[in-house]
């Protein structure tokens, strides 16, 4: 197929990798371009002409970003690379890492220019154990041919470029939470203001910019801002990364325009709905988006347009659903995650999360009260807005369009477990075999502490309901 | 048990101290250096990083235990980790997950009887879905994964030892047919 491929030609090629390939390909020609011909101002300029968006899931503008930064306080300024990819259904930032690191280094010579900077960290999640030898290796090449360290490409500019290994935390994805954990802390997200580009790492100024962000700004500077604008959508410039998996037969990496139909990027580049089943819902942005049904694929893939339908691009991690799959399951497998990756710093987050996740395992293990959809829609509009970072927003959002897109899934499992395990109508029953009389115990047990409880016919809430004891797997 | 870094590995902390402006902001890397050591990080590792970097010990084992790939107790000679986030759940990891079990005979957060491998099912996400289901055994990303590739990977790795190839299925790979998904 004659599609564009910006930063992804390369990928699968293990030549690419070597200094020597890239430099042969036309490598390291646009940061020579960036220190050589362009004042850093103009860098900036065009980056925001480009429209290129921070690919880490956010979105906001890569230049409005850099442009907060100020120049004028005497201390260094830092680059941070956020390679700490974590998002579920998100590895393009791995692809791009283990294939074109040099592109990657290049990307940051340019930001470095355009903002000032002299020392940049690159923060790799510690599970990329391959990814993080590659882009050492990278690193030491272009410190040997001299394209890093005192004089960049031999011109009066130094740039000096570390690797910090992250521990396994999806908060640390999180630009404060990652700064925190690059100085030796816990990842705990920091209230902003004042941002990272005021006060950042190590109490200096600080971008933060996404690997896959970082890696177009070659193409940016070589063939300027407006051409890879005009790549995109509006507002939206420029290709991305999709990274497609789930229920479909060519699961992969696949750079797109931005504003290329999701069901483009499911039928035609991932092959269709593997088994050849029918599609029944789609994750469009990572764990943290707002689930799609079958019926809303046509909406063109970028921020803005997701947005408008209440969801998000986020990090462009796409999951593919098929029909068979449970949604209710699905939704506690990802409500399991928030529970455990929620930093513990907000209640409103800490609680919340494992709330939801309880109340998810009670429904599956027939154990929920009736009402139990509006409770965890009230829990999401309690975990909606109410915390320090965006971890309990992402945790919120999926539940509450799993639950209004998908009720009546949820009202199946609430009723047909109801019907059988409804405690109040087993009480009647004359019970009399003999495989009864544990459950009877524990009834009866139950029932002792109930009679301190005010209302007996009320089933205890979600928040104190017990973990599931009755072989129903939980996640851990 | 004391603990003290070998003479290469305190070189390398020493290093790393040189390229943060703070001496704590090298409390990760130290710990991985402790781990890659000891196979887990030992109190007495704890105390001798706190020492090296003038940190509280109890700073120190805050930090190592909100980070989850740092283990605080011996493990098998291999660690295996299997995603069971939302795509390789979609792809059916709760079957691997239970041929795990069944193989290694010990549950997940285990270690074998012969001290060979540990393994646990991780709730983040890899970043691999592309090779869902899959697991990290050692560095090595591997799936696909299903009942024959779990042993040809565990049984062909305990005769012959795996140099770190990398495991990357290239954009345009179609998986091989259909991993039993969980019935709800």
């Amino acid at each position: 197929m004659g599609r564009l491929r910006l930063i992804s030609r390369d990928f699968g090629n293990p030549q690419a990798r070597k200094l020597e390939y890239y430099r042969a390909h036309g490598g390291y020609q646009a940061a020579l371009k960036a220190l050589d011909e362009m004042a850093p101002k103009r860098i900036t300029e065009e980056v925001i002409k480009s429209n290129l968006r921070g690919l880490g899931g956010a979105g906001f503008p890569v230049g409005r970003k850099w442009s907060f930064v100020p120049s004028d306080t005497g201390k260094p300024i830092y680059l941070v690379v956020n390679a700490d990819e974590g998002e579920p259904g998100t590895f393009k930032d791995r692809y791009i890492m283990e294939w074109d690191p040099h592109r990657l280094l290049e990307g940051m010579i340019i930001c470095a220019r355009a903002v000032g900077i002299h020392t940049a960290y690159i923060y790799i999640r510690g599970e990329y154990v391959h990814p993080e030898r590659i882009l050492r290796e990278a690193i030491e090449e272009a410190y040997r041919e001299g394209i890093l360290g005192s004089r960049v490409l031999g011109r009066d500019f130094a740039l000096d470029v570390h690797m910090h290994v992250g521990a396994g935390a999806y908060i640390c994805g999180e630009e404060t939470g990652l700064l925190e954990s690059l100085e030796g802390k816990k990842g705990w997200p920091r209230l902003k203001p004042p941002f990272p580009a005021v006060v950042g790492a190590f109490g200096c100024p600080t971008v933060i910019n996404n690997v896959e962000s970082l890696t177009y700004l070659p193409h940016i500077v070589t063939h300027g801002g407006e051409w890879f604008a005009n790549l995109g959508s509006e507002r939206n410039g420029g290709l991305r990364l999709f990274s497609l998996s789930g229920d479909v037969k060519r699961p992969g990496v696949y750079e797109l325009p931005m504003g290329t139909p999701l069901r483009e990027l499911i039928y035609d580049c991932g092959g269709g709905i593997a088994g050849d089943k029918k599609l029944k819902a789609v994750i469009p942005g990572g764990s943290s988006a707002a689930v799609l049904t079958a019926d809303e694929i046509d909406v063109p893939l970028d921020f803005d347009h997701l947005a408008r339908i209440g969801s998000m691009l986020g990090s462009a991690g796409i999951v593919v659903m098929a029909e068979d799959v449970c949604m209710v399951e699905a939704m506690r497998v990802i409500s399991h995650f928030y529970a455990h990756e929620s930093c513990g710093q907000c209640t409103p987050c800490r609680e919340g999360t494992g709330w939801v996740a309880r109340t998810m395992d009670a429904i599956l293990a027939g154990r929920a009260p009736r009402r139990s959809v509006e409770d965890l829609l009230q829990i999401a509009d309690n975990m909606s807005g109410t915390s320090i970072c965006a971890l309990c927003d992402g945790a919120a959002m999926p539940l509450r369009s799993f639950l209004l897109k998908f009720r009546n899934e949820f009202d199946q499992r609430l009723e047909r477990r109801l019907s059988s395990t409804d405690r109040e109508r087993r009480l009647e029953r004359r019970v009399s075999r003999a495989d009864w009389e544990g459950r009877l115990e524990r009834r009866v047990s139950r029932a002792d502490q109930e009679r301190r409880l005010p209302s007996r016919a009320t089933p205890p809430p979600p928040p104190t309901a017990p973990k599931p004891q009755d072989g129903s797997d939980p996640i851990r | 048990m004391s603990f003290e870094f070998t003479r290469e590995r305190r070189e390398r902390l020493e290093s790393l101290l040189k390229i943060y402006p703070t001496r704590r902001a090298a409390l990760l890397p130290a710990l991985h250096l402790v781990q890659e050591q000891l196979g887990y990080v030992s109190p007495e590792g704890q105390e001798h990083v706190a020492r090296i970097l003038g940190l509280p010990v109890i700073d120190v084992h805050e930090v190592l235990t909100f980070y989850t790939l740092y283990r605080t107790r011996p493990m098998g000679r291999r660690h295996i980790r299997l995603c069971t986030s939302i795509s390789c759940w979609i792809r059916g990891c709760r079957g691997v997950q239970k041929y795990l079990e069944e193989k290694l005979e010990v549950a997940s957060g285990g270690t074998t009887a012969d001290g060979e491998y540990s393994w646990e099912a991780v709730q983040q996400c890899m970043g691999a879905c592309e090779l869902a289901p899959m697991m990290q055994v050692g560095d090595d990303y591997h799936g696909p994964l299903d009942r024959a590739e779990v042993d040809r990977i565990l049984d062909g790795e305990k005769s012959q030892e795996r140099n770190g190839r990398l495991e990357i299925a290239p954009p345009d790979r179609i998986p091989d047919g259909e991993t039993s998904r969980e019935e709800a």
